[in-house]
């Protein structure tokens, strides 16, 4: 027998395990042959169940309630002046991605370097555009030539090649800019983060081999930080497409910016453009989401032992599931 | 016999405490040198010292006498630019207690990394680093990535890695604490069969039997100071010293 002691009051089971409290009739043994059944979450279907009849409800008004006007939302999806808006939105929205990434890794590293005056600089102009709203940013680029009626360079209080801001930059311009100073601010952060989480020991062994320092971070560090960084950045990029909106503010005409202004010349047609300009955000931000999930795979090579399925990897493997028995999707 | 490491007056403190009291050690060139000594004595600083991982506030590591890491400015010692002591650290390879392998490279780019960064042709490279993780029994596994190897083998590739520079001098930091039991064996007959290739090692580890058998020289350290060294049959069978004695009876009980 084990060493299970077994209060007075109760007899030792009568089958000769070592189990106490079974009731009387039972062949625990027998119960052991069989499979275990798994906990059933009733409540869990009568959420669901709630659920699915409100989302109906709201659906069957879609279809119900004439004021959606379907009809004119289709009718204004591939408008020219539309698309034209989401063409401004996309090119402010990418390019400003692309610069605050790579202006995002120059301020990160600035800010992580041991030279005292590059991370105080890269502290003071995060903390300065982290601060600021970037609607205020934006309106004091837009009236930068009044600030500085010219911009140039020269001997101070000597010669100058000057010439006039305005000139020198086109509103679209100075939108981009304006976006990517901000976003440069966050995306430094992001970066830092990253870094900072890659752990000690993988720099100790990249400085024990005696790797040049750029090579290190680029081959090293970077790509194991960017593991941690594509989920914030991507984050930040969605929060871009919608932050480019402002531009408006500053007479750029983008998606947001165009419905805006097609809804105080139509006015009867207002809803159907919000659901248009919503459509449209919804269909890139689902694009980048789609896009993002490929980095991420290609990130965690090496980081997890098996990595996630794409979706047609679990088509695929769900038809042969039925067909035969599943296979592994190793790295290896 | 040729002095291959000159360690003189190496003293290093954090903060109030002293973890380096003024070390003094030379190690002959193609031997084995085992550093023993209790937690926290500074035998794992002395060795990262060596190839400058960890800078020394006085004194200095000299390698087939060469300065490592700092030069003479007039009558002092200065420390070197980062770009001279990463050149300098090729030609010591050093074995991490946790690996530290690069995650996110297959194991034959963990081997060729260093060499590749220093100008070797990619396939040169390559070709030398098959025949290194042919030499630690891992010649099936190039493709895999380091996650999917168990302790044993990753400790194995991070052999090949710091073979890979073919360094004269190889540290290894108790490359065999984060192994399960079953594991220590395949990582000390890799570095066993390193000893007496000419090549010159010196090895922080708790494996008093592997020192008994490979090493040349065993170096006791206490509190930051060598309280005692000698042959293996000196230090470890005849220890003369208190504490030597003391931490023996404690690690062979």
């Amino acid at each position: 027998m084990t060493a299970v002691t077994h209060r007075p009051d109760q007899a030792p089971p009568a089958d000769g395990t070592a189990v106490t409290g079974l009731p009387p009739g039972i062949d625990l043994k027998q119960l052991a042959e069989r499979k275990v059944l798994p906990l059933r979450h009733p409540v869990r279907w009568v959420i669901t169940a709630l659920v699915l009849v409100l989302l109906a409800n709201f659906a069957q008004t879609l279809f119900t309630n004439p004021s959606w006007e379907w009809a004119k939302v289709s009718q204004w999806f591939f408008s020219p002046a539309i698309l034209k808006g989401l063409q401004l939105t996309l090119l402010a929205t990418a390019i400003s991605a692309v610069v605050s990434f790579l202006g995002g890794i120059v301020v990160a590293l600035a800010r992580l370097s041991g030279n005292p005056v590059l991370s105080t600089l890269s502290w003071l102009y995060i903390w300065l555009f982290r601060s600021v709203p970037l609607i205020l940013v934006l309106i004091f680029l837009f009236n930068l030539g009044n600030l500085y009626p010219s911009v140039g360079i020269g001997v101070p209080f000597g010669p100058q090649l000057a010439v006039p801001t305005f000139t020198l930059l086109s509103p679209l311009v100075l939108g981009v800019i304006g976006l990517s100073l901000s976003e440069i601010a966050y995306c430094a952060e992001i970066v830092r983060a990253g870094v900072l989480a890659v752990d000690q020991g993988q720099h100790e062994a990249a400085k024990a081999l005696g790797i040049p320092q750029r090579r290190q971070f680029f081959r090293i560090v970077l790509p194991q930080a960017l593991r941690s960084i594509v989920p914030a950045f991507v984050n930040q990029i969605i929060g871009l497409i919608k932050a480019s909106s402002l531009l408006f503010y500053v007479s750029l005409l983008d998606l947001f910016g165009v419905a805006q202004n097609l809804g105080s010349t139509y006015p009867t047609d207002i809803i159907p453009l919000l659901v248009v300009a919503t459509l449209w955000y919804l269909i890139l931000t689902s694009a980048i989401s789609i896009v993002q999930f490929y980095i991420e795979r290609f990130y965690a090579r090496g980081s997890v032992r098996e990595l996630p399925l794409t979706p047609l990897q679990r088509i695929r493997r769900t038809v042969a599931g039925i067909r035969s028995t599943p296979q592994g999707n190793t790295i290896a | 016999m040729s002095i291959a490491i000159d360690i003189h007056n190496a003293t290093k403190s954090y903060g109030d405490k002293t973890v380096l009291k003024g070390v003094d050690l030379t190690v002959e060139a193609g031997t084995v040198t085992v550093v023993l000594g209790p937690s926290g004595s500074g035998k794992s600083t002395l060795l990262r010292a060596i190839n400058h991982l960890e800078k020394l506030d006085e004194g200095y590591v000299a390698l087939n006498g060469e300065l490592i890491g700092v030069r003479v400015h007039g009558e002092r010692l200065k420390e070197r630019r980062e770009k001279d002591i990463l050149k300098q650290r090729s030609k010591i390879g050093f074995v991490f207690q946790n690996f530290n392998l690069f995650p996110h490279l297959t194991i034959l780019e963990n081997v060729t990394e260093a060499p590749i960064s220093q100008g070797v042709k990619p396939k040169d490279a390559r070709e030398h680093a098959r025949t290194l993780l042919a030499r630690v029994g891992l010649a099936d596994k190039e493709g895999a990535y380091p996650r999917q190897l168990s302790g044993g083998q990753q400790q194995r590739v991070a052999i090949a890695r710091a073979l890979a520079l073919e360094p004269e001098v190889i540290l290894f930091d108790e490359p065999t604490s984060a192994l399960d039991p079953e594991l220590v064996g395949e990582v000390l007959s890799v570095i066993r069969t390193l000893a007496g290739s000419g090549k010159t090692l010196i090895v922080v580890t708790h494996e008093i039997g592997f020192a008994r058998e490979v090493a040349d020289r065993v170096v006791f350290i206490d509190e930051g100071l060598i309280v005692e060294e000698g042959t293996p049959a000196e230090v470890l069978s005849n220890p003369k010293n208190r504490r030597t004695q003391d931490f023996l009876s404690k690690v062979l009980a």
